[in-house]
C-alpha cells in the first residue's frame, strides 16, 4: 500500500511538492512512482541557477527497470539539488518524502500550486493507475 | 486465468511483488532485487522457478532421439545425473530454444523454458518420427533452485540425513535422483548451488524450512541481474528461432563431433560456419559501461565494423555499473551505444562479467 502524505500537494505524473513559508518548493517523487519504478540505480539532477518552467523534463531517474523523465511541477528558479542521492540513489527508494527529495525551486507563479493534487485526490488517482 | 505455482501463497506471504511472466503469477522482488541479488552473492537464496517445463524421455529410441534432436551430444553423458547444457535448434540452425538435459535412471529429464513450452512440446514431438521414445511432461513437479556461497549447506542442514552425503559429494553439472527428489548442481547465477526437482505437494513446507534456516526468497528480477553477470543467455532475447547459435556466444554446446551424429540444424550450422569463416556472421559479446547510465536492450551500437544492437543490459549490483550483451559484427575494436539519444562509448569484453562474487574481465 502506497503512502501520501496530507502536506503535500502532487503532480499528475507522480512527483510531490513541499511549499515552505519563503516561496521555495522542494520536490521528490511519490512512493506510488518509486515502487513502480524498483530499484533506482542513478538520478540525474537540474543544475542549481537554471530556470525551468512547468511540465520541463528537469531530472531523469534510471532504475534497473527503465529510465524515467521527472518532469517539474512548478516553474522557477533551481535553488538547491540534492547531491546525495548522487551517491545513494536508492534513497528514493527507501525515503521518498524526506531525504530522497531531488531539488528546491524558488518558484515564480503561485497560482500553478491550484493545479496540483492533494494527498486524496492523488490517492484515487494512482488507483486508476 | 493466470497458472500459478505450488508457492504462491508462500510468495505473498513474504511481500512478494507479483507480475505476469508467460502466463503465470511470477514474484520479480519481494522488496528490492537488487538487495536479493547481492543476498545471493554474499549468503544464499531461493527462486521458485517451478514454471519451467520438465520433459522425461524414456524408450529404447531416447538416446538416439536426444543425439538427433539436440546440437549438443548426450552420449557424452557416461553416469546418471549428469548434465549438459544445449541448444535445440530448428531446420534453419536457429534456435528453438536452450536447455539442461540430465541423464536419468530411466532415460533423460529436459528443462526447457516456460515461454517457450508450446513451441518446444509440439517440435519435441514432431522429431520423435521414427523413434520408439516416450516424452513425458510433468507439470506436477515444484523446482526450487538454491544458489550462493552457503547454498549448499543450508540445504543439507534440512535435506533427510541419508540425502546429505550424496548431494555434498555432487560435482559441477552432477546431480543425483534420491527418491521422489532429483537434486543437481546446476543453475543460473554463476554461483554454487543446487536445483532441486520435487513433488510439489511438498514445496511449500520446504521453502518454509529453507527460509527458516536463514534462506532468502529471491525473484525474477534479481535472477535477470545474476544470469546477465554470469555471462548467460536469455531465450527470446540474446537469442530466437531466427538467431544462429554460432551468433549468440553458444559455440561450445555444439557438438561438431564425432562427425558421423546427425542432428537437426546441422546442415545450416555448417553454412553459419562458413559465414562466420568469412567474417559475415555477427557474434555475441559483452559490453561495460563504466560512467553512469544503463544500457538496456534493444538499444542500438555502432561498432567500427558496422551496426549492432543490445541484447539484454541492466545495471550490475555487483560491479555497481551498467553491463550488456550486444549483437555486433566480427571483429569490432570499438563501440558506442545509444543512451536514449547520445553516442556513449562502451568497451567490449568477454561475454561473462562475474564468477563466484569476482569481476572477471580486465
Amino acid at each position: 500500500m502506497s503512502n501520501y502524505p496530507d502536506n503535500l500537494k502532487y503532480a499528475s505524473s507522480h512527483e510531490w511538492v513541499l511549499l515552505d513559508d519563503e516561496g521555495v518548493a522542494t520536490v521528490g517523487i511519490s512512493d506510488h512512482a518509486q515502487d513502480a519504478l524498483g530499484d533506482i540505480v542513478f538520478v540525474e539532477l537540474p543544475e542549481v541557477g537554471s530556470e525551468v518552467n512547468a511540465k520541463d523534463e528537469v531530472a531523469v531517474v534510471e532504475s534497473v527497470k527503465a529510465a524515467s523523465d521527472i518532469y517539474s511541477p512548478l516553474s522557477g528558479e533551481i535553488v538547491a539539488a540534492n547531491e546525495a542521492l548522487v551517491d545513494s540513489p536508492e534513497t528514493v527508494n527507501g525515503q521518498p518524502y524526506d531525504a530522497g527529495w531531488f531539488y528546491k525551486i524558488k518558484i515564480s507563479d503561485e497560482t500553478e500550486l491550484d493545479e496540483l493534487m492533494d494527498a486524496e485526490a492523488y490517492s484515487d488517482h494512482c488507483d486508476d493507475d | 486465468m493466470s497458472k500459478q505455482t505450488a508457492l504462491y501463497q508462500n510468495h505473498l506471504d513474504a511481500n512478494a511483488k507479483m507480475v505476469d511472466f508467460a502466463g503465470w503469477d511470477m514474484p520479480i522482488n519481494y522488496g528490492s532485487q537488487i538487495e536479493e541479488h547481492n543476498l545471493v552473492r554474499t549468503g544464499a537464496g531461493v527462486f521458485d522457478v517451478s514454471h519451467m517445463t520438465v520433459v522425461d524421455v524414456s524408450g529404447e529410441d531416447a538416446l538416439h532421439y536426444l543425439r538427433y534432436l539436440l546440437a549438443n551430444d548426450v552420449a557424452r553423458l557416461d553416469a546418471d545425473g549428469r548434465a549438459l547444457y544445449s541448444a535445440m535448434l530448428n531446420d534453419d540452425g536457429g534456435v528453438v530454444d536452450d536447455l539442461i538435459v540430465y541423464r536419468m535412471s530411466f532415460g533423460y529429464r529436459l528443462v526447457v523454458n516456460c515461454g517457450t513450452r508450446d513451441k518446444d512440446l509440439a517440435w519435441m514431438v514432431k522429431q520423435t518420427s521414427g523413434f520408439s521414445v516416450h516424452l513425458s511432461e510433468r507439470p506436477r513437479l515444484a523446482i526450487l533452485a538454491v544458489h550462493g556461497p552457503d547454498a549448499i549447506d543450508k540445504v543439507c542442514d534440512i535435506l533427510p540425513e541419508e540425502q546429505v552425503e550424496p548431494v555434498k559429494q555432487l560435482g559441477n553439472f552432477k546431480g543425483v535422483e534420491l527418491g521422489d527428489w532429483f537434486i543437481a548442481r546446476t543453475g543460473y547465477t554463476g554461483e554454487k548451488g543446487l536445483e532441486l526437482i520435487f513433488p510439489e505437494e511438498l514445496a511449500s513446507d520446504f521453502w518454509g524450512r529453507l527460509l527458516a534456516v536463514g534462506v532468502m526468497p529471491v525473484g525474477l528480477g534479481a535472477r535477470d541481474t545474476l544470469r546477465l553477470e554470469a555471462g548467460m543467455n536469455l531465450y527470446g532475447h540474446d537469442m530466437d528461432d531466427s538467431v544462429s547459435p554460432l551468433a549468440a556466444n553458444m559455440e561450445q554446446t555444439i557438438a561438431w563431433d564425432p562427425e558421423d551424429r546427425d542432428f537437426v540444424g546441422k546442415k545450416a550450422l555448417l553454412k553459419d560456419k562458413e559465414l562466420q569463416a568469412s567474417g559475415s556472421l555477427p557474434i555475441l559479446t559483452g559490453l561495460v559501461l563504466e560512467q553512469r547510465g544503463v544500457l538496456r536492450e534493444g538499444q542500438k551500437v555502432q561498432t567500427d565494423c558496422g551496426e549492432g544492437v543490445i541484447t539484454s543490459g541492466s545495471f550490475s549490483p555487483t560491479l555497481k555499473h551498467s553491463i550488456a550483451l550486444a549483437r555486433i559484427p566480427l571483429n569490432s575494436s570499438s563501440c558506442e551505444a545509444d543512451l536514449r539519444g547520445t553516442m556513449t562509448a562502451v568497451r567490449i569484453v568477454k561475454p561473462n562479467f562475474v564468477r563466484f562474487g569476482k569481476k572477471i574481465f580486465e
